[in-house]
């Protein structure tokens, strides 16, 4: 986002700064912002206005008839569906469970290797690994895992516990999907939130220690106070992730066993291109946009709420 | 941030889009040399196939087309392969561009959807010849031909002679399979015995079409099927009727039973030639391990009656021409010559599958009556059932895999079913029957 804004203040700018030079720089400005316009408008804009449109119709991905404007029909099917509130369901629990927890073991972990010792660096790397490797593969490697027979039941057998199917149990399924979740992108936001700490001067710190301030209090005064922008940003990062939640579900579950990992996106990835129809699962991901923008509206309000009130 | 939203529900649109611009890139490269005349007079014509990275099929093919372009002048055929995972969205991708090649193979299931989409064009005059090809390999719809296929696959059960006889277990032939008691009689033996967790695989661990390809025959078997094929119009009756119920019923019996895992491995050959199950239920393919495994105590199995006969699925990999080809007579002449019995006998030969004709079967050392893989064709013939020759297949198989996935994790199979007809019902009639 910043470098897009830039150019642009520039260019508002200097007209009143350098009125000699005439409106060339406009020019140029907005010649440089073309190509992000042309992505932005062929990837975002028109697939959005096209979802729109085809959430209102009977389009199929194969037809050899035209799409068909059928009103709120797609709607009234999605919303009796009973595989689709299981789907909202289980996207809410998801999130629920995966923005707290994720958040604070990211802190967790940024703070601990954010100290000075010795062979940080390792830990570091070791931690962010899971990010850079690709979901499926991550995804692929955990199946493996979660085996009836595989690494985890193993270890649990050892300790006397008999392990079951984790991802064949509806009772298990999204809990193991969700620990795989944390554990994939916990890496990802601990480097957010590391990088937050480090904008926190030590002075603050060596001033709370004269103070007389212990670890906790000074995590408290100083540390939290000085990561609020951060943790809004993780806020709202995880929230959007933790929604979009499709890639495990696809290659691990396929959204069972009896729906009790199928997800909104899965849903509506499920319907339009296995099953062809184009305008069922443009009504899916018009909802699925709708839920979104509404969650994300709210904590925007909530976050600035507290801007201003410091 | 808002990309991040953004980009899940546009992704359709991106998805296609690139397919669209890659596949344009991919004949921008070489659109002259595709289709069209050349300038000495020759018409090009343009194949896909999705053999990219399957060699033995893809070599067989090359010969066949460079046969055809050695035995004329007028027209050459100039092949495309695409990795077989892309394969079905490029197709569709072109279609929608209006890009479709001249020739291009479909998977056998899918041959009414992309007819009736008007994708494909009948092969006409080739009756005479489509006759004596296996009936699964021919993909018709509305009683027209529409594509051929080399060869087929047959779904079987493999286990060991010793293992069988050492638990009293009738060994089953194509005229005697087991029946559904004397199948359930072998698992509990085999269960009983505590050698195996599981003693019988049927590959639940894999995903896809191998559900409607692999247990929809045990359904049919059973008396019940995936619409009632009379008119295609409904599955109301076929798909939750007291017989599909009983399957359904039956099919989850095995989960309980501990016969069989509700989520078997990842490679059910593997474990069966590791000695983790006794008897396997896979297709054809698996024979080549399983024997170099076993050799002569690999016993192959037909599937059990169920009440109706044994049951296997038919149809794999068809050729097919597009009904946008702007040198239809060429394509055709392609057609027509690439469906000689030696080509059937080389392309089967190379992909180890059962060849599509009789003629071609006595030409491959294995599939020759008394041959070491005669016993498939033998499968494919006598208990072969294609998959729903309508255009709402695609939907009917991903309603199918849902639905028995669900049975055998514990749904309530009659509430399972009649949900499933609900669905393919209402997709039946709002493409208003695929009239």
């Amino acid at each position: 986002m910043p470098p897009a804004v830039t150019p642009d203040r520039a260019a508002a700018r200097s007209p009143r700064s350098r009125t000699t030079s005439g409106h060339q720089p406009v020019t140029v400005a907005w010649l440089m912002l073309v190509p992000a316009i042309i992505l932005m408008v062929t990837f975002l804009i028109i697939p959005i206005i096209l979802t729109f449109g085809l959430a209102f119709t009977n389009a199929r991905l194969i037809s050899p008839e035209p799409a068909r404007f059928i009103g709120l029909d797609n709607f009234t099917r999605l919303f009796s569906s009973p595989t689709f509130w299981r789907s909202l369901q289980n996207t809410v629990v998801f999130a629920l469970v995966i923005v707290p927890v994720q958040s604070a073991i990211a802190l967790g972990l940024a703070l601990l290797i954010n100290a000075k010792v010795r062979g940080v660096n390792f830990f570091r790397t070791v931690y962010f690994l899971p990010v850079v490797t690709s979901m499926v593969v991550v995804s692929m490697l955990w199946m493996f895992m979660y085996q009836p027979n595989g690494l985890i039941n193993v270890l649990l057998a050892k300790i006397g516990i008999d392990g079951p199917d984790w991802l064949g149990d509806p009772r298990t399924a999204l809990f193991a999907i969700i620990v795989l979740s944390i554990w994939q992108a916990v890496g990802m936001h601990m480097v957010i939130w590391l990088s937050g700490l480090q904008t926190i001067p030590g002075e603050l710190y060596e001033a709370a220690a004269l103070d007389g301030a212990g670890p906790w209090r000074q995590f408290l005064h100083v540390t939290w106070p000085g990561l609020r922008q951060t943790a809004t940003f993780i806020l709202i990062t995880i929230t959007i992730a933790a929604f979009s939640l499709f890639t495990q579900v696809n290659i691990m579950t396929q959204g069972g066993p009896l729906d009790s990992t199928s997800t909104v996106v899965f849903q509506a990835v499920r319907t339009g291109f296995q099953q062809q129809q184009t305008g069922y699962a443009s009504a899916i991901s018009l909802v699925f946009f709708a839920i979104v923008l509404v969650v994300s509206l709210i904590q925007r309000y909530l976050t600035r709420d507290k801007e201003a009130r410091r | 941030m808002t990309t991040g939203i953004i980009k899940k529900v546009a992704a359709a649109g991106v998805a296609a889009a690139l397919s669209v611009s890659l596949g344009a890139c991919a004949k921008g490269g070489s659109s002259t040399t595709n289709q069209g005349t050349s300038a000495n007079g020759t018409t090009e014509l343009a194949m896909w196939t999705h053999n990219a990275g399957n060699e033995e099929e893809l070599g067989a093919i090359t010969a066949i087309v460079d046969d055809f372009n050695a035995s004329q002048t007028k027209y050459k055929v100039n092949i495309q392969a695409f990795p077989q995972d892309s394969y079905n969205q490029s197709v569709v991708a072109a279609a929608a561009s209006k890009k479709l090649p001249c020739i291009l193979d479909t998977d056998g299931p899918n041959v009414p959807n992309w007819a009736w989409a008007g994708y494909l064009a009948p092969l006409e005059g080739l009756d005479d010849t489509l006759g004596k090809f296996l009936p699964a390999t021919v993909g018709k719809y509305k009683d027209q031909n529409y594509s051929y296929g080399y060869y087929d696959v047959a779904l079987a059960m493999f286990s060991r002679k010793s293992v069988l006889e050492k638990h009293g277990i009738r060994i089953p032939t194509v005229d005697q399979p087991w029946t559904q008691a004397e199948f359930d009689g072998a698992l509990k033996k085999l269960k009983d015995s505590g050698e195996y967790a599981y003693p019988l695989d049927i590959a639940t661990g894999s995903t896809g079409e191998w559900w409607p390809y692999a247990y929809s025959p045990m359904l049919q078997s059973f008396g019940g099927d995936l619409i009632d094929r009379t008119d295609f119009k409904s599955a109301d009756g076929v798909l939750n009727g007291p017989e599909a119920v009983a399957w359904a019923t039956w099919f989850r019996s095995l989960v309980t039973n501990e016969w069989v895992a509700a989520k078997s491995g990842a490679d059910s050959t593997k474990d069966f030639v590791n000695g983790q199950s006794a008897i396997l239920y896979n297709g054809s393919w698996s024979a080549k391990d399983a024997r170099a495994a076993f050799g002569d105590d690999l016993v192959v199995l037909p599937p059990p009656d169920l009440g109706h006969g044994p049951k296997i699925g038919g149809g794999s990999w068809q050729w097919a021409m597009s009904s946008s080809c702007s040198a239809p007579e060429g394509a055709m002449e392609y057609m027509k010559f690439a469906a000689q019995d030696k080509y059937v006998a080389s392309v089967a030969e190379a992909t180890r599958n059962i060849p599509a004709t009789d003629a071609a079967a006595n030409q491959v050392e294995a599939f020759k009556p008394g041959g070491e893989n005669d016993i498939f064709r033998q499968f494919a013939k006598e208990f072969a059932v294609v998959r729903p020759e309508t255009p709402g297949y695609p939907f009917i198989a991903t309603e199918f895999t849902k639905t028995a996935q669900d049975i055998i994790n514990g749904a309530d199979p009659q509430q399972a079913l009649d949900q499933a007809v609900l669905n393919i019902d209402a997709n039946q009639q709002s493409n208003n029957y695929f009239e």
